[in-house]
């Protein structure tokens, strides 16, 4: 055997002891939602038994059809979908204006403004909860889409990051329009925002995913089932249903899979964001 | 119309929108709660105001009645005599305390599976989506799962245990066991996401020359484990460690919320929880505030302690 081979058999060695590890690991991260899939499709008399069958017999389709009449699935995903995108856009809109005034524009106060934002930026969320609920309760907003969707708008974090992203863009392209007479307002839409692009879509994406899967503040805003975004309902489906594990399986099913399949397809832009900023999705 | 094209007047224009939601959904409610935490206030009366005596309440001690402090050696073992006016919020902060006891596990297996993704083996992006998996679950539908996991009759972990002739514990209705169940689940959910990412892109950064130096002069894969990334990735590790104590003094409100309700007496219930439990279901907006407030006097703390030694002591400098 020459060297060759014994760098060969090492190698093979080495990979194997490798994807044993990856796929031990996976087993445990998929195993659970697989069990989660096979409950969702069991008859309710069949949960129970101890021994790990994982594929149903017989395969109960109408678990789905029962979770989804149980309660107002629809409405749910309905307020979810215009809760985060109404976010989404104003805080991509406000945080992009601001940004642009910030890195590129000068007027009286603007330092002191941007250390005022900087330096709310690690205050507790708790610390503000709880006075923008006196404020919305005084003014009659609780329990509607105002509550859910204003305070989330203005985000000191977005603006930050934008303004960061906007310093690293070369000042040339907006100096030839400024001769060419272009005004500041066609220079933020028509220069900044097509070059930020990939700022924005990360910025949009994480504030699209953090609000999807928002869960203290619509816990505390909304009382009245219509108002209830997908986890808040989905919650309160498994305060009422606590026991029927099938129906509670199928429920999460499906709040779970449009989710994991709009990760999946997005999933390397995901994870580059993530890396790139460090922000929790 | 020259005002229109104005640079401080368009400047102001741009930041107004944002500004203005700034000033009413953080900057005032960050004043407020100030004032409200030195307040007695329910919603239902108007507010009084009653100095600290929230603050009193939460961090005060008092003199067991029967202590008659009669030698001085009774004033000297003081504390003997005293106890806590709010038993809770000691229990709560040792909860918090004791539930970031999952952030050292989490950073070492994060970093674990960082570096056999690092290895660039076929298949890989397959594993590296599974693994994210539960990170970009809903943690409603991921808690419900560990609810059915820890069932100590029919769940599948004492199922497992089971086969190995083990008998497990009640989970998520023993006291220790309790939180020991919260972290595993936050680990499980946790390791394959952000933090593992971080860690990858921190390895992909760290130069090949160093491990090629190592190699020269003999040195093995622990020693270059050791000595090589371990250093290399510290400023990595140390902001993935502040981020995360950072998250923990004000978290664990969710996932105790939709496992144990904060139970099972209480032993679930973090800092954040009970902020929760005070405004929002007993509605003593006082005592939430100032107990909001000295989260952020903690958190402020950490981030000094950040600023501090982040940027200086724990770089690794390389030539």
């Amino acid at each position: 055997m020459t060297l060759y081979h014994i760098m060969k058999i090492k190698k093979y060695v080495n990979h194997a002891i490798l994807y044993s590890l990856l796929i031990l690991f996976g087993i445990t991260m998929v195993f659970p939602f697989l069990w989660m899939l096979s409950t969702s499709l069991k008859d309710p008399s069949q949960v129970f038994t101890a021994s790990l069958q994982l594929i149903p017999d017989p395969i109960v389709w109408k678990n789905y059809a029962e979770a989804w009449e149980a309660i107002p699935f629809g409405r749910f995903y309905m307020n979810s979908v215009a809760v985060a995108l109404a976010v989404t856009l104003g805080q991509v809109l406000t945080s992009s204006m601001a940004a642009y005034a910030f890195s590129r524009l000068k007027f009286p106060g603007r330092d002191s403004i941007f250390l005022g934002y900087l330096a709310t930026m690690m205050i507790p969320g708790m610390v503000v909860t709880i006075p923008v609920f006196i404020l919305l309760k005084s003014l009659g907003w609780l329990d509607s889409y105002k509550a859910l969707i204003l305070p989330g708008v203005f985000s000191a974090y977005g603006t930050f990051m934008l303004r960061q992203f906007f310093m690293t863009l070369p000042a040339d392209l907006e100096d030839a329009a400024k001769i060419d007479g272009c005004s500041l307002w066609r220079i933020y839409w028509q220069i900044i925002l097509p070059l930020s692009k990939p700022a924005l879509s990360t910025l949009a994406m994480f504030t699209f995913l953090g609000n999807w899967q928002s869960f203290f503040w619509p816990l505390v805003v909304t009382s009245s089932e219509s108002m209830k975004t997908l986890p808040i309902g989905l919650s309160y489906f498994q305060d009422i249903y606590t026991t029927e594990w099938t129906l509670l399986m199928a429920g999460s099913i499906i709040v779970l899979v449009p989710a994991l399949l709009v990760f999946i397809l997005n999933q390397k832009f995901i994870t580059q964001g993530i890396a790139l900023t460090g922000l929790k999705g | 119309m020259s005002w229109v094209h104005n640079e401080a007047f368009v400047g102001y224009c741009f930041i107004m929108p944002n500004l203005v939601g700034f000033l009413a959904f953080t900057l005032l409610p960050v004043l407020a709660s100030l004032i409200v935490s030195f307040t007695s206030w329910d919603l239902l009366s108007p507010p009084r105001f009653v100095g600290f005596k929230n603050f009193i309440d939460i961090f005060g001690f008092s003199l067991i009645p029967e202590a008659a402090l009669a030698s001085w050696t009774d004033y000297l073992f003081v504390w003997q005599y005293l106890t806590p006016k709010d038993p809770g919020f000691w229990q709560y902060l040792y909860n918090t305390a004791f539930l970031m006891l999952g952030i050292p596990f989490g950073m070492i297996c994060s970093l674990f599976i960082a570096i056999v993704m690092n290895r660039k083996l076929r298949g890989i992006m397959f594993f590296r989506t599974i693994y994210f998996l539960p990170s970009i679950s809903s943690l409603v539908a991921v808690a419900l799962l560990w609810r059915w996991i820890y069932n100590p009759d029919y769940g599948l972990l004492n199922a497992l245990l089971g086969f190995i002739g083990i008998q497990g514990p009640s989970w998520l209705t023993h006291p220790l066991w309790a939180k020991i169940s919260l972290i595993l689940m936050g680990l499980w959910s946790g390791v394959g996401g952000t933090n593992m990412l971080l860690y990858l892109a921190a390895l992909q950064g760290i130069p090949q020359h160093l491990y090629e130096a190592a190699d020269i002069d003999g040195a093995n894969a622990l020693h270059k484990f050791m000595h090589i990334t371990i250093p290399m990735l510290s400023p990595t590790s140390f902001f993935i460690f502040i981020m995360s104590v950072i998250g923990g003094f004000q978290g664990g409100f969710q996932s105790a919320y939709l496992m144990t309700r904060g139970g099972p007496g209480g032993a679930t219930t973090t800092l954040e929880y009970y902020i929760y439990n005070n405004a929002f279901k007993w509605f003593s907006m006082g005592k939430a505030s100032a107990l909001a407030w000295f989260l952020f006097l903690v958190i402020l703390l950490v981030t000094m302690v950040n600023w501090k030694y982040g940027g200086k002591k724990v770089h690794y400098q390389y030539i």
